[in-house]
């Protein structure tokens, strides 16, 4: 299980926003299997900067597959070939020696380019400021155990609720949609007793900020839950889809 | 100067309540003329500034990730601890207090921990209002389970995620603020000085990591909440962008440091595997609860792990503490690791490493059971090393994970600087000398949901503030001396990397200033960073300018600071004449190789003052006072 391989890797380089890109070709040399694809790219970068030139910048913070930093399209795929998988918890043993490996930021209109393989995801906050909580002033709770939960709507809650906003499922949809982003929020809150009060007007306001931010339509292309690092499934779009529907219901009575 | 802890009078049971009901108070249309900076987004800061924010301040965040959502507070794992006693298993405010005191070695003040055990129930009502999707029974009543140092069940937690679901429940509820219009929100940001007017903290100079450009912010208090310093290490558990640099440069300022050398190794993480390697990640604690620690009994045994009978195993924890076994906290069972591995007896390609086996919990559970607790730390596991933990157990290794030190705080939170606050990890209040698992994500969200939003009221409706504006002198000074530092490290134009640099200072602190330290290692250590500080200042090599998106610029001011802060750590270590909790000096150690305290003469926190540039700092000691606990030998046999 030891060893080494050698890779050609053709990096997308953008000097910064609106700047024009281009790809630009490495060799990543005696690579150990057991690197993960961030410290391959660790490797080639201290090469670079010895040789006096600047290194590929790419954004990345826990490595452990949780904070939602790191992320690239490697050969076409958002965060690369092994499913269920952030860029950080990818190992070269999934490459062989000899590849070459495409690697392009996430595109979408929504996700403008900061320089490299580095984009703006504000957006995706934008759309949390729009609704994605529950409006419970610090202090003012009942005790935790009033509600109970049933154990299954936890877990699907818990399910949802493990999206980790890295922007893979707006980078591989055709169309840019943030859906499945979304839908795992909503869908999170939905699912509690506690998050019920707000739904409607949650869905509403949630959908409306993500169309007004560029984000495409959702044409059921299912490309988002195939590259979700999380395996979030998009049945929780068909329950955004539900809510949404009777939040419509709603609004019209009232 | 001197070191005043502004602990309430009155019982201990007491205090907080007392205090809160005397504190001065803000008046609801005041508070709207107070801006309030709060610098970090994990659980404390996030917290503090929905909390601030709720109440009708106007809150500044800073952070240095893209998103607030990205704070290392992600990544915690196994839970969260509050003495709700839902198993009925004996639990009290009382007994979390005491294991917390206990745990920590008798080096914390028993009115911080007290308040932190007395606040848990309430985090747990508020995460569980806004949401966050806690484990449940069948019943549909939440979940408990244990973690290292307790006796009993009070662990919270959401499948191996707390530390995310937590934190997105803060994150929320701040965006919640924003759309009122009372949190402006300041992404990739790095704060790179803390600006004083008047002896008051009332701004901040940042780097805009997007533009490279140098920003000041002014305030009537400033709030830090960023994280700890364990990636002086090089390798740890913590994120890569965590750093000391802002606490650093409030100590340059005038804030003491306290407790700097506290700093807990964490038994259960992947082992290193190259020189390539960029960080370790943990397991969980969790683990613990039903998994074994255990080497072969012949150091000779290559056969693989699964094919070892019983009867040729050492669970020496189970061994060496009967009865806590598998579940001793963290520095025990770290430093009996680690004595296993010198004495040639540990496993895997390096020799450094044990296995930590949940094979006997697979067969009484049955793998369902165990997938559902552990299922995505197992995946984890696998997917960092290729190997299953359901078919063979993972091998494990101690690694830097946690920091007990940090700016030194009174009973509000405050730091020696007047109007300056400091909250979570990067404080060093309540875990004295080694922190039990499960504890931190309570501290800080005990710090930011419930006790800033009423010190910080206190101190803004006691003092007085004249206005300033971020273009005034004081500002404009700082900005400059930042602007200085920055050129003259893109000036050293030598030939080594920072992050060269930066692994040979993580290797010197871990050989010296890691799980065993002695005083000869320290004084060595001590000169060789010495050494390697003036070799960085000669031979860095960077690439590109100060006004442009520069990761590896950023990385070498954070750097320069570890470089100078490293110093700190080793003369903390070298001047505590004992051993204690996490910090173990092979001069003092009872004939079982346990820390052996000194509460005679070291019963005290240090705090260390700047002493001025290149002098030595100046330690000054806060007395602990023990009245309602009694310093016991921490026994977990
Ligand atoms: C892998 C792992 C697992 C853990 N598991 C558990 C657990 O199960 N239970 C438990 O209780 N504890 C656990 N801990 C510990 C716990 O997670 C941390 O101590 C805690 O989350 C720290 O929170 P914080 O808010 O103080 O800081 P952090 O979450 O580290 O946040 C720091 C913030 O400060 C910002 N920041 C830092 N420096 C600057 C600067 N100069 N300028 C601007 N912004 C800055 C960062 O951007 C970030 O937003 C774990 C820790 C790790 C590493
Ligand atoms: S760096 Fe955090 S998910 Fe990859």
């Amino acid at each position: 299980m030891n060893g080494t391989i050698n890779l050609t890797l053709k990096v997308w380089r953008q000097p910064g926003p609106g700047q024009k890109g281009k790809f630009e070709i490495y060799q990543a040399k005696d690579i150990n299997i057991h690197m993960s694809f961030l410290e391959m790219l660790d490797v080639v970068n201290e090469e670079l900067i010895l040789s006096g030139k600047d290194p590929i910048a790419f954004d990345h913070d826990c490595r452990e597959g949780i904070c939602g930093m790191c992320g690239a399209v490697v050969n076409g795929k958002a965060h690369g070939p092994k499913k269920g998988t952030t860029l950080c918890q990818l190992h070269m043993r999934h490459f062989r020696d000899g590849d070459t490996i495409v690697i392009e930021p996430f595109r979408s209109k929504a996700f403008p380019i900061i320089r490299d393989l580095v984009v703006d995801r504000s957006a995706f906050d934008e759309i949390i400021i729009a609704g994605g909580y529950i409006s419970v002033n610090t202090g003012s709770a009942p005790d935790a155990n009033s509600i109970p939960v049933p154990p299954q709507n936890a877990e699907l809650a818990m399910d949802a609720a493990a999206c980790i906003g890295c922007g893979a499922c707006v980078a591989q949809c055709p169309n840019g949609s943030a859906m499945l982003f979304v839908a795992s929020k909503v869908s999170h809150l939905a699912l509690l007793p506690q998050g019920r009060p707000e739904a409607a007007k949650r869905v509403l306001s949630m959908t409306g900020r993500m169309k007004e931010l560029g984000f495409g339509n959702c044409g059921n292309e299912r490309e988002c839950e195939a590259v979700c690092p999380k395996q979030i499934s998009i049945s929780h779009i068909a329950r955004l889809n539900r809510e949404f529907l009777k939040a419509g219901l709603f609004s019209r009575e009232t | 100067m001197s070191l005043n802890p502004s602990i309430p009078s009155g019982p201990l049971e007491a205090k907080w309540t007392k205090y809160c009901s005397e504190i001065k108070l803000v008046s609801p249309a005041n508070k709207r003329k107070f801006e309030i900076i709060v610098v970090g987004t994990g659980l404390a800061g996030a917290s503090a500034s929905a909390a601030l924010a709720e109440l009708g301040y106007n809150v500044k965040t800073f952070c240095i990730q893209d998103s607030p959502r990205r704070a290392h507070s992600i990544a915690a794992q196994g839970g969260i601890n509050a003495a709700k006693n839902y198993q009925g298993d004996g639990d009290s405010i009382w007994r979390l207090f005491y294991d917390t005191i206990k745990g920590g070695d008798f080096r914390a003040r028993e009115a911080n921990v007290y308040r932190l055990a007395e606040l848990s129930v309430k985090i747990i009502d508020h995460c569980v209002a806004q949401g966050v999707p806690f484990a449940r029974e069948y019943g549909g009543l939440l979940a408990n389970r244990s973690f290292g140092g307790a006796l009993v069940s009070r662990t919270f937690y959401a499948r191996g995620q707390t530390g995310q679901q937590l934190l997105l429940g803060a994150y929320s509820a701040m965006l919640r603020q924003v759309k009122a219009g009372r949190v402006s929100l300041f992404p990739r940001r790095e704060v790179l000085d803390i600006v004083l007017v008047k002896g008051q903290a009332r701004g901040i100079v940042a780097r805009n990591l997007v533009t490279g450009e140098l920003e000041s912010y002014a305030a009537h208090a400033v709030v830090l909440a960023t994280g700890g310093y364990g990636n002086i290490y090089f390798l740890s558990t913590n994120g890569m962008n965590s750093n000391v640099s802002a606490s650093f440069r409030a100590y340059k300022r005038g804030a003491f440091f306290g407790n700097p050398c506290f700093v807990q190794i964490h038994p259960t993480c992947i082992p290193v595997s190259g020189h390539y390697q960029s960080k370790l990640t943990l397991m969980s604690e969790s683990l613990r609860n039903d998994g074994r620690v255990w080497v072969p009994k012949d150091p000779k045994d290559k056969r693989r792990p699964e094919d070892i009978p019983e009867s040729d195993r050492d669970y020496f924890l189970e061994r060496l503490y009967p009865s806590y076994g598998n579940l001793v906290p963290r520095d025990v069972a770290s430093r009996a690791t680690k004595a296993i591995c010198d004495q040639g007896r540990g496993v895997g390609p390096t020799g450094y490493a044990v296995y930590l086996d949940l094979s006997d919990a697979i067969k009484r559970d049955g793998k369902e059971v165990i997938e559902k607790k552990y299922g995505n730390l197992f995946e984890m596991y696998e997917r960092i090393t290729g190997v299953s933990p359901y078919v063979s157990p993972m091998m494990i290794y101690p690694a830097v994970h946690y920091v007990m030190g940090g700016l030194w705080v009174d009973y509000n939170l405050m730091t020696t600087i007047k109007g300056l606050f400091s909250l979570g990890e990067a404080n060093f209040s309540d875990h004295g000398a080694n922190r039990l698992g499960a504890s931190a994500l309570m501290q800080g969200l005990a710090d930011g949901y419930f006790i800033i939003p009423y010190t910080i009221g206190g101190y803004l409706a006691s003092d007085s503030f004249p206005p300033v504006s971020p273009s005034q002198g004081e500002f404009e000074d700082s900005k400059k001396e930042v602007s200085e530092f920055i050129r003259r490290l893109l000036s050293v134009k030598g030939r080594r990397t920072v992050t060269d640099f930066h692994r040979s200072l993580g290797s010197i602190m871990w050989e010296y200033a890691g799980m065993e330290r002695s005083d000869e290692g320290l004084r060595k250590a001590k000169g060789m960073v010495e050494e390697l500080r003036e070799e960085y200042w000669q031979n860095l090599l960077l690439t590109g300018g100060e006004r442009e998106f520069n990761q590896n610029l950023s990385k070498a001011l954070r750097v320069a600071d570890y470089l100078e802060f490293a110093g700190l750590i080793i003369e903390d270590a070298l001047t505590r004449r004992e051993s204690c909790g996490c910090h173990f000096n092979v001069a003092y150690q009872t004939p079982e190789h346990e820390p052996l305290r000194d509460d005679q003469n070291c019963a005290y926190v240090a705090a260390w003052e700047y002493g001025g540039k290149e002098r030595p700092p100046i330690l000054h000691k806060e007395p602990l006072v023990f009245e309602n606990v009694t310093p016991g030998i921490r026994s977990y046999k």
